[in-house]
């Protein structure tokens, strides 16, 4: 039916007027999208003048070299080597970010499609709020709260949690970790609440028509239900996470808890363009399957919306 | 004490089993979370209007101290002020470049059903969730080893910025397009209107409402992006207010910088705010007459 509708609007249209509309798109899209990835490859896989260490980039795909990106390929697979000690610390800090991140969001957001009643407009713009508050401002936030004499210590210290002032930005790694979470949590939080608002209520009602209790209702009902939501959030969060250096920067700053990100910027800040280029290729790599399978999902739901 | 256990697990078992309870204990959560986001960022408001320079300790208050009387306030401070309007100038920039883009590019999805239009959507959905540190290291490495004419800085800030902000509108306007279905456009057709007249007579006014969203989201993002515009930041006169905050949060700044963060704060929600005010008073019209 669809497509019998867009056969006979093809009639009104000249051939070229829609796809025309992309082009300016599509042309920004090829050159500061497609093109500097083209830049990166032919920087990785180019030369290194000995004496300078500048990079040589090497456009001809056939001419191109391997050396330094396999250096910093073996470095990875080394063991102690800083490569691998930072990859897998931000794997960790990364999983442990987003397990925490799905324990918070995901009561907040059952809470606001469910519980809510008339306080929900008050809620959504409560968890949409640090949507539009910048990420840095909300950051600097904490730096002030965290410092030795900053009302977190204080705090503590008159409910006699603490004796001393506890140093939270000299190097915690629990810190960074509760930073990366308060970051992205409220992207977690989004396609859980759109998940779990979409599912019908006579579906719940049915549930507990036929004796489930609450607890059952949930477990066998709404948690099936809103499983792609999860992957979906945990995918989301995690992507970023993976690529944040700022975070450590400002919380904590140490090369006890430098994450990837901050390996690929202090290449870059100290002219190792070829290094750089090469750990961002892979960081891609690293994090193609979660792209692809965010990418697919999107895409299913979307052709679900349309049918 | 046993007894009190023993009550306190058949309460629980009592509201567990009964599946019409209210649950007391989301709501402690949630507020708990609301205060956990928010109650930070309005901490840092406050403190832009301490009396005294501290970050940690309340002075008294002063409404204007840190926004234009001190040396050092956000008005007399050099350095704020040129981000301040550095930031103004490339989110205002960037919002001219992606919303047009974004919108033509959204019609043309929706309208030219190609394998070609596929293969656009999917690198520019590939474009939106890449992580940003590769696009800046990307457009860095390419405005220094590849094109020369262009340089680092401001314009290379706005091109990688407009480009990167560009999948808001696609997907906002994408949305809208989808519910608003092509009746309209081919009632006004039938009735004699050329193509070009029924976008700009129908089209064009039913989308306004997410084309008003697209220009707060993209303003807002672009505000506060900071990877991709300190990549390609040069020197002082390139420096935004996500650069100036994150280069200065560590050197115990003085209350100037949360009066530099405050009014952004204040204008991006300034905006947000009426446009989603705007899209509802829209969109209400429409619900109110079925057209």
């Amino acid at each position: 039916m669809a497509r019998k509708d867009r056969g006979s609007s093809g009639a009104w249209f000249p051939r070229w007027f829609w796809p025309s509309f992309a082009g300016p798109a599509f042309v920004w899209l090829l050159l500061f999208f497609v093109l500097p990835f083209y830049v990166i490859l032919s920087v990785a896989f180019g030369g290194l003048d000995q004496i300078f260490l500048t990079a040589t980039p090497v456009y001809d795909p056939l001419h191109w070299t391997f050396g330094s990106f396999r250096d910093v390929a073996t470095g990875l697979v080394t063991t102690h080597s800083i490569y691998q000690e930072t990859f897998v610390r931000t794997l960790v800090y990364v999983g442990i970010a987003t397990a925490l991140s799905l324990l918070i969001g995901y009561p907040v957001a059952y809470f606001i499609a469910r519980h809510a009643g008339r306080a929900k407009t008050f809620f959504l713009v409560a968890f949409i709020a640090p949507f539009w508050i910048s990420y840095m401002m909300r950051m600097f936030s904490w730096v002030n709260l965290l410092q030795p004499e900053g009302y977190v210590n204080r705090v503590l210290r008159s409910l006699g949690v603490i004796q001393e002032p506890r140093l939270w930005l000299n190097g915690k790694p629990s810190t960074v970790v509760l930073g990366l979470v308060y970051g992205y949590v409220p992207y977690m939080i989004l396609p859980l609440y759109g998940m779990l608002d979409r599912i019908d209520r006579a579906t719940l009602e049915a549930a507990r028509d036929l004796g489930g209790s609450q607890a059952r209702t949930f477990f066998r009902v709404t948690l099936p239900l809103s499983r792609q939501a999860i992957l979906a959030g945990c995918v989301i969060v995690a992507l970023p996470m993976f690529g944040d250096y700022f975070t450590q920067t400002l919380l904590a700053s140490t090369r006890q808890t430098a994450m990837f990100g901050n390996l690929i910027v202090s290449s870059m800040d100290s002219s190792l363009v070829n290094q750089g280029a090469s750990l961002v290729i892979i960081l891609i790599v690293a994090l193609a399957l979660p792209m692809f399978y965010y990418l697919r999902s999107t895409n299913a739901a979307r052709e679900l919306a349309e049918r | 004490m046993s007894a009190t256990a023993t009550s306190l697990g058949a309460r629980v078992r009592g509201w567990t089993m009964n599946p019409w309870a209210r649950a007391h204990f989301l709501w402690v959560i949630a507020i708990a979370y609301v205060v956990w986001t928010l109650l930070p960022v309005f901490i840092a408001v406050a403190f832009s209007f301490n009396a005294g320079k501290a970050q940690t300790t309340w002075q008294g208050f002063s409404l204007t101290r840190w926004y234009v009387s001190d040396v050092n306030s956000l008005w007399k401070d050099e350095t704020l002020r040129s981000a301040l309007f550095q930031s103004l100038k490339l989110s205002s920039l960037v919002v001219l470049i992606a919303v047009p883009f974004g919108v033509g590019f959204a019609l043309a999805l929706d309208r030219w059903q190609a394998r070609s239009a596929s293969v656009s959507n999917f690198l520019m959905l590939f474009s939106f969730i890449t992580p940003e540190i590769a696009i800046g290291v990307g457009l860095f490495l390419m405005f220094t080893q590849l094109v020369s004419g262009v340089g680092l800085g401001f314009k290379a800030q706005l091109v990688g910025l407009s480009m990167f902000e560009m999948a808001y509108p696609v997907i906002v306007v994408r949305a809208r397009l989808l519910s608003i279905g092509k009746q309209y456009e081919e009632a006004a057709m039938d009735l004699g209107a050329t193509p070009i007249g029924a976008m700009r007579r129908v089209l064009f006014p039913m989308l306004s409402p997410a084309i008003f969203a697209s220009v707060a989201i993209v303003f807002a993002s672009a505000i506060d992006n900071f990877v991709i515009s300190q990549r390609l930041s040069v020197d002082a006169s390139t420096q935004t207010i996500p650069i100036i905050i994150y280069s200065s949060a560590r050197r115990s700044p003085l209350p100037s910088l949360n009066a530099l963060a405050t009014v952004t704060l204040v204008s991006s929600t300034v905006l947000v705010a009426a446009a989603a005010l705007l899209y509802r008073r829209f969109t209400r019209i429409e619900r109110g007459s079925p057209a």
